[in-house]
């Protein structure tokens, strides 16, 4: 079995990660920040060590400024909702996922004003683009940080820089990047910051959150959920303080228990080694699929310029074929289809019937992308046969 | 003079954070339930040693963790 989406859900995990979770389960149990026994107190060390771990692998120093949800959907939600009120404006890209553009959308008929700065083909912008869409009322703009379609990176710390200079906040939708690209949100000029857990942090699904840079007024941003939180039970308005203002409800204890277990992994083996694993792969991966007649790689063929996520095209062959055809008779587990980004397929002109999406991940081999080029020619030859 | 003092906190993530900030900075901080007579607030604080009361203090300031007050018992 070659599982090569990655960039959906990473799999498979670090055993320490499932250790984790099946020691809350069956040693902890409790909620966190409620009662003040001893299980609910060590349910909050758990939480505190998936803040702690968090926040190192994005720069930051105050664990409390981590904040969680169920996952990077619902942190983009929270910080555009909040932020974007109607007449306001805000800038996103053409490489958008429909975590932004869907609220982006909603938030439009509430009189919310949208410009998409102009990206190439191959998913590349030049910050220049976002200056250009700037205005008067502009009070965010919100990118990704590398395309979930064709994995490029965007030059998110020039674009901050350039926001910044006009007092504008920059929300960077980190999903494909937090635990397989180096990030300093306070480097790279990123105020606030959504990520998902079970992607490259190697965490499970339904944990996710929000990183509020320690400079980032949080006065700014109503919370959107309002409950409880164990803390100010006395009042029925929510607090105003961190992290409770945007963490009502009974959170996902056991999933923050691995995503702590993920991340820790992910710092202990180092980034920037996951990072050159990742990238001699997807070099590899690129250059054997555009050695076939008949198949087109999309994006920047160069993978010092993305993350492990690889886009392509077969003539005569739906993506959607190639990838039954992938699973059926080799095992390869791919994503075809528009990826839940049509604005991005737009963009690469793979729109309406998308790409087939190969992503590997930290524990995929060279011999699992050698298998999947082989895999790929073997239907390309077909085809051309056929 | 009181035995130890509490840190009253907003919140349970707050008295984790602080309790590993001042065992850290070695103090002998432990989480205890909130006293019912400082606060209203369900949850933790941090007891302290009375005598580690400035040094608690300083060591929460310096890593930036938000607290109350300190009270002493």
């Amino acid at each position: 079995m070659n599982y090569l989406d990655n960039a959906a859900t990473s799999w498979p995990k670090p055993d320490s990660m499932a250790e984790a979770m099946l020691r809350y389960l069956r040693d902890v149990g409790a909620s966190p920040g409620r009662s003040a026994h001893r299980l609910s107190i060590q349910a909050e060390r758990l939480r505190l060590e998936a803040r702690e771990a968090v926040a190192e692998l994005v720069g930051l120093r105050d664990p409390l400024r981590v904040v969680f949800t169920h996952n990077g959907t619902a942190a983009i939600n929270l910080a555009l909702f909040g932020l974007l009120e109607p007449g306001a404006h805000v800038v996103a890209t053409g490489m958008e996922h429909n975590a932004v553009m869907r609220p982006l959308r909603a938030l439009e008929r509430r009189g919310v004003s949208i410009s998409l700065a102009a990206c190439r083909p191959d998913g590349t912008m030049e910050p220049a683009a976002v200056a250009e869409c700037l205005r008067p009322h502009t009070r965010l703009v919100v990118m990704n940080h590398a395309s979930n379609v064709c994995g490029t990176v965007l030059p998110v710390r020039q674009v901050g820089a350039l926001a910044h200079a006009r007092g504008i906040p920059l929300l960077v939708d980190a999903a494909q990047t937090a635990g397989c690209w180096p990030i300093d949100m306070h480097a790279d000029n990123i105020d606030l910051l959504a990520f998902t857990g079970h992607k490259a942090m190697l965490g499970p699904t339904g944990a996710g959150g929000l990183v509020l840079r320690e400079d980032f007024d949080i006065s700014r941003l109503p919370a959107l959920v309002h409950g409880g939180t164990g803390s100010r039970s006395e009042h029925e308005f929510q607090p105003e303080f961190l992290p409770d203002k945007y963490e009502a409800g009974t959170p996902n204890a056991v999933g923050l228990a691995g995503l702590a277990a993920g991340v820790r992994y992910v710092l202990e083996r180092g980034v920037d080694k996951l990072r050159a694993h990742e990238q001699s792969l997807t070099q590899r991966l690129i250059d054997g699929l555009r050695s076939i007649r008949g198949v087109h790689v999309r994006g920047t063929h160069d993978a010092a310029r993305q993350t492990a996520v690889v886009s392509f095209t077969m003539d005569g062959k739906s993506p959607a074929e190639i990838g039954l055809a992938l699973d059926e008779q080799f095992e390869i587990m791919c994503r075809p289809g528009l990826h839940c980004a049509p604005r991005a397929h737009l963009t690469m002109g793979t729109s309406p019937a998308g790409t087939v999406r190969l992503s590997p991940g930290p524990f995929t081999t060279l011999a699992d992308i050698e298998q999947a080029i082989s895999a790929i020619a073997s239907l390309a030859a077909a085809e051309a046969h056929g | 003079m009181a035995e130890y003092a509490v840190i009253l906190v907003h919140t349970t993530s707050h008295a984790v954070y602080a309790e590993r900030v001042l065992k850290h900075a070695g103090l002998a901080a432990r989480l205890v339930p909130t006293p019912r007579h400082l606060s209203s607030d369900c949850g933790s604080a941090v007891r302290i040693p009375a005598d580690q009361r400035a040094a608690a203090a300083e060591a929460l300031s310096a890593a930036g963790v938000e607290f109350d007050r300190i009270e002493l018992l």
